[in-house]
Formats: C-alpha cells, structure tokens, sequence
C-alpha cells in the first residue's frame, strides 16, 4: 500500500508531532464536528462508513454509538488500549506513532456520544506510552483542543489515561470498566451492554485504538471514500499483527480482504529456508489452527471469509506455524496462557483450564495415553458456551481444532503401547 | 497517621481529580503504582492508607493486589526482567533466551540473584510479538520495553545494574 490511512507513521515520522499533525489537516475533523455537526450527523458518517469495531468482535461502530442510552447521563468514552492477545501489537505502534490520530478519534467518538470525560484504559506495561500519551493530552489543553468550551461552544472534553496492572481479561469490555472502576477486572452478566449500563452504572462507549484510529480520516473524506478500501462487508484497511515462523513479522496495513498468501509470503516475506507452512492461527491464541493448504491460504481476510475455513478473523493476528512445531507443544503453550489468564469468576473455565494444563503438560512430555487426548477434548468442549465472557471459549478454540485438525501430532506424542484404559490424573 | 497522603499529598489529590467525587475507589491502581515506588512492593501500611484514602476496605485493595500481575506483596530484586516466553515470542526463541539468561545468573523464572539486583520472572505476552526474544524491566517507579535481545545484551543490561549498585 502506497499510502497508508493508520500506519501513517511510514509515510511521515514527523506525525507524532503536534504541529506536524495539524498542518496536515490534523483536528480539522474535530473542529468542524464540533462547530458545524451536531453529534447524531458525526454518528451518521461513521455509520455510513461501514467501519467495524477492530477489537475482534467487528460490530459496527456507528449503530454502537447509536444504542447510547439518551435517558441516563453522563455518558462515557472508554477506549480499549489493554491490547494483550498474544500475537496482537499493533495498538502500540499506533499510539506510540501516531498518538495524534488516535487521540482526535477518541475526541470525535466522546462528541459524537455526548461524553465530557473519555478515559482510555492502557495495559499496565504501557507504561512509557501512557506518559507520552498524557504528554500529548497536556498539549491539546494547551492549544485548546481539550477542555472547557471548545472553540466558543458550550462542549467539554478531558481525556484521562488509566493504567492497568497485567490482567489479560481486561481486555473483555465489561472487565475492564470494572477494573477501571478499581475493581476485580472480572466480567459482568451482558445484557445489560456498555451503552445502557456502562462505566460507574452510566451509558459508555468501549472502542478499540484501531477502531478509533479510523474516524478521524471518515469525518475528513467522508463514508463514501472510507468504502473505497476493503469489501462491501468489510470496509477499509485493518492493521495485520503477522508473528510467527515467518521472515519478516511486524504490523501491516492492508485493505481488508487480503489474502493469507499476500500477507504471509509477499509482505512477510515467506518462512525460512527449507521450511514449509503448516498451520495459520488468524486471531492471536484465541483462534483455531487453520490447516494451511491452497484454500486456506487464497482465503480473503476479512470477517465474512475467515470463518468458511475454520477460524474467526478477531484482532487479526496472523501467527504462522511451519512444519517444525508439533501441536502438542503449541497448545501446551496457549492453554498454559488462559490458566494464568483465567479471572476465576466462571467455574467451567477457572477449573478446565486448570485440568487442560495439567493434561497438555502431560501429553506433552510423553506421560499420557490416547484416554488423556479425549478427556482433553471432553473437558474443552464442557467449557465451551458455559462461560460470561469468550475466555472460557478461546481457551478452547486451539485445543480442540488441533486435535481434530493435526491428530496425527497427538498420535505420535501418545505412546500406543501403553494400555488405553489407564486414566491417572496427576493433582 | 497517613504515610502515603503525608509524602504525596499533592500528586494523590491530582489522580483523585480524574474521577466523579463519588467514585474515588477507581483511583486504587493508580496509588498502588504510587505506593510501590519505595521499595518495590506494596505493604500492609500502604494498604490500610490506600483503603483510608478511598474509603474502603483493606480486604479490597489486598484483593487488587492479588489479582494483578504488576503489583507484588513481597520484596524481589532491584529490577524484574520480565520475559514473555508466550506462543508468538516461543516461535522465535524466547524459551531458549529464558533459559540462557537463568543459566547466566545461575536462578530459575521467579527467582533473584543473591546481591538482590535481579528477579528473573516468566510472563504472558507483552505486545512485542514481532521483536522476540524480548523482556520488560520493571522496576519501583516504571516499565521499560528491550526488544530484539539475544542473553548477551541482556547480561550487559545486568553488569550494567551491578556496576551501579557498587557504585553506590
């Protein structure tokens, strides 16, 4: 891509500076919206754009604005900067590169949604970035983007940064408002959703960086030419976190619905020498392994796509697996991750991850028979659908599409000659 | 008697002032972060004065503390190097990086070098997949990233800390 809409960093490293970013039209989106829209036509236009929430869930970020409950006030903005996933690293890059467009994208949605006070929640190892990041909010106060009446109207906004403290299960919206509350970052029962029952019991808006990232640019050009990249259902450019056994891994910025091939072999510049592609997991740990056959691999990425080969498209974090990794290890590592990761509220997913480690552990070191690869399968497929939020779920997605996809992994690590019937679970 | 409100008096009203008046308690990560920054873990004291502050309980801010990776109850070393050896970083050597480095300072993940400079911990993912083998530093008052890092920089990060610490 000649010129990117997000990353614009690579065309201009002087962006991350403010005066920089201003003469390149930078807040003149804010401006306008503030002094000629009115909050529901700026809520229109990102609508329009078709633009999908880049956390993962991909839900259309106009209609959520629009389900803000006008009857409970204040309303609140609170953006997701908890980027955790493993494989996902592309929030960082963008607010460490291009913090002005992020931060003017916040500025939009709190006006588009009525909100005087947006908190953006950051991962407690951003810790640097948050203070650049509150470096930068001191600058706009000073030019009078942020504060007390806005270009001689009557709107407020302050932007806070809140730290987190390593919890991946902050990253669930619903979690992290508790955890912004200074709570247990534990999930809550849904409905009721974020825009009617939100942060401190108030209608709020919880958006992703990358998602946020967008509207800056679709408030400047308009719906239309934001439709000019991607596909009908998925419109724009999305940041690709590409990981893994592959040449070169970093973020990329390509249209939606661009294959895994592109990504992975022009762009990432294929695997090392002599090895070959085995298994794509699209959506970080979370994600199933997809087999990487032609079919696979010609797939566009996009939401609609993905799932047709066996895998959701998430925060696309594309992790490459070549044919040295056997699948044994592979889940051993991810489930190992959700254990650790699990906030112990639901019991199917604070006491299976806990047995899926102990099984995986031993599968992997040889310990197991065939029995334990079942019980394996069982005990994920008993936490599946039984939990609040989709942790229980993507704990899951890796374990049992490994052993239906890649069995022969499983097979090779079991030593058959030990009696099947011999189940010891080791506490 | 409030040790934390009499030493950071000011910069405590600032974090409360981020906040509706009647939801002081979202302040409690903040001042945990600010009641770290002595010796690098948070203490009963700090948690009665931090439940003081926020009218809450101290059961609820010990549970904060429980619950969050980056807020410890006891002292470790001087500096945490948190590795993350997390499936992405694995793919790109980050076990055999963990390895090396313990193998180096003669610990194992989760524990210190006997002068105190140094805990070596095992953590989950970092958002740095693409520059593994790589760690955090966490130490009283801060995070810092070190990516691309092969067990002999990492070393040198460490004589570097010793030096100081003889250095007085």
């Amino acid at each position: 891509m000649a010129e990117h809409i997000l990353l614009r960093h690579r065309d201009n490293k002087e962006i991350s500076k403010l005066p920089t970013y201003r003469k390149g039209s930078g807040f003149s989106a804010f401006e306008r919206a503030v002094t000629k829209l009115n909050p529901e036509e700026v809520t229109d236009i990102v609508f329009d754009s078709g633009l999908r929430g880049r956390g993962g869930a991909g839900f259309p970020t106009g209609l959520k604005w629009r389900f803000m409950d006008k009857n409970n006030w204040p309303h609140y903005v609170a953006v997701n900067a908890d980027e955790s996933e493993p494989g996902t690293f592309k929030d960082r890059e963008l607010m460490e590169s291009n913090p002005y467009q992020f931060l003017e994208g916040v500025m939009l949605c709190a006006y588009a949604v009525g909100c005087n006070d947006a908190y953006i929640y950051l991962r407690g190892e951003f810790w640097d970035l948050a203070h650049e990041l509150d470096k930068h909010i001191t600058k706009l106060h000073k030019e009078k983007l942020l504060g007390d009446q806005l270009f001689g109207t009557e709107y407020s906004l302050r932007i806070h940064t809140h730290l987190g403290a390593g919890a991946y299960i902050c990253g669930e919206e619903t979690a992290m408002l508790e955890s912004l509350e200074g709570k247990l970052g534990q999930p809550r029962l849904r409905p009721p959703f974020p825009p009617s029952f939100g942060l401190f019991g108030k209608p709020t808006v919880v958006n992703n960086v990358e998602t946020l990232a967008n509207v800056p640019l679709i408030l400047e050009k308009g719906a239309k030419w934001y439709r000019g990249f991607g596909t009908e259902k998925s419109p724009g450019t999305k940041i690709f976190s590409l990981s893994g056994n592959v040449m070169k891994p970093g973020n990329y910025e390509l249209p939606l619905g661009t294959t895994f091939r592109e990504l992975i072999f022009e762009h990432g510049g294929g695997l090392r020498e002599g090895r070959s592609i085995k298994a794509i997991m699209p959506a970080g740990a979370s994600s199933s392994l997809i087999v990487a056959n032609d079919v696979a691999l010609d797939t566009p990425m996009d939401y609609e796509n993905v799932p047709n080969v066996g895998a959701m498209l998430g925060s696309a974090s594309i992790i490459v697996i070549d044919d040295s990794v056997s699948m044994d290890w592979l889940i051993n590592k991810t489930v190992h991750f959700f254990e650790h990761e699990s906030c112990g509220k639901c019991t199917p997913c604070r006491e299976g991850t806990y047995w899926m480690k102990n099984i995986t552990e031993r599968i992997h070191h040889g310990e197991a028979v065939w029995d334990d690869v079942l019980l394996l399968n069982d005990v994920a497929t008993n936490i599946k659908g039984k939990c609040l939020c989709a942790l229980g779920d993507f704990a899951t997605e890796a374990v049992t599409s490994s052993i239906e996809r890649f069995r022969e992994d499983f097979e090779t690590r079991v030593p058959q000659s030990r009696p099947k019937t011999e189940v010891k679970l080791s506490l | 008697m409030n040790h934390l409100r009499d030493q950071y008096g000011k910069e405590i009203e600032d974090v409360l002032a981020r906040y509706p008046e009647t939801q002081k308690r979202a302040a409690v990560m903040p001042l945990l972060y600010i009641a770290q920054r002595e010796d690098g873990y948070v203490s009963t004291q700090d948690m009665d004065d931090i439940a003081e502050l926020l009218a809450i309980s101290t059961t609820d801010v010990a549970s904060i503390v429980g619950f969050y990776t980056l807020y410890h109850d006891e002292q470790a070393g001087r500096y945490r190097i948190q590795v993350c050896n997390d499936l992405p970083c694995a793919l790109r050597g980050a076990d055999d990086f963990l390895d090396g480095l313990c193998d180096h300072l003669g610990v194992k993940p989760g524990e210190t070098t006997p002068d105190g400079v140094v805990t070596v911990e095992a953590v989950m993912c970092l958002a740095a997949c693409d520059k593994a083998p790589m760690f955090q530093v966490q130490s009283y008052d801060g995070i810092a990233y070190h990516e691309v890092q092969t067990v002999k920089s990492a070393v040198k990060l460490v004589d570097g800390w010793r030096k100081e610490k003889a250095s007085g």
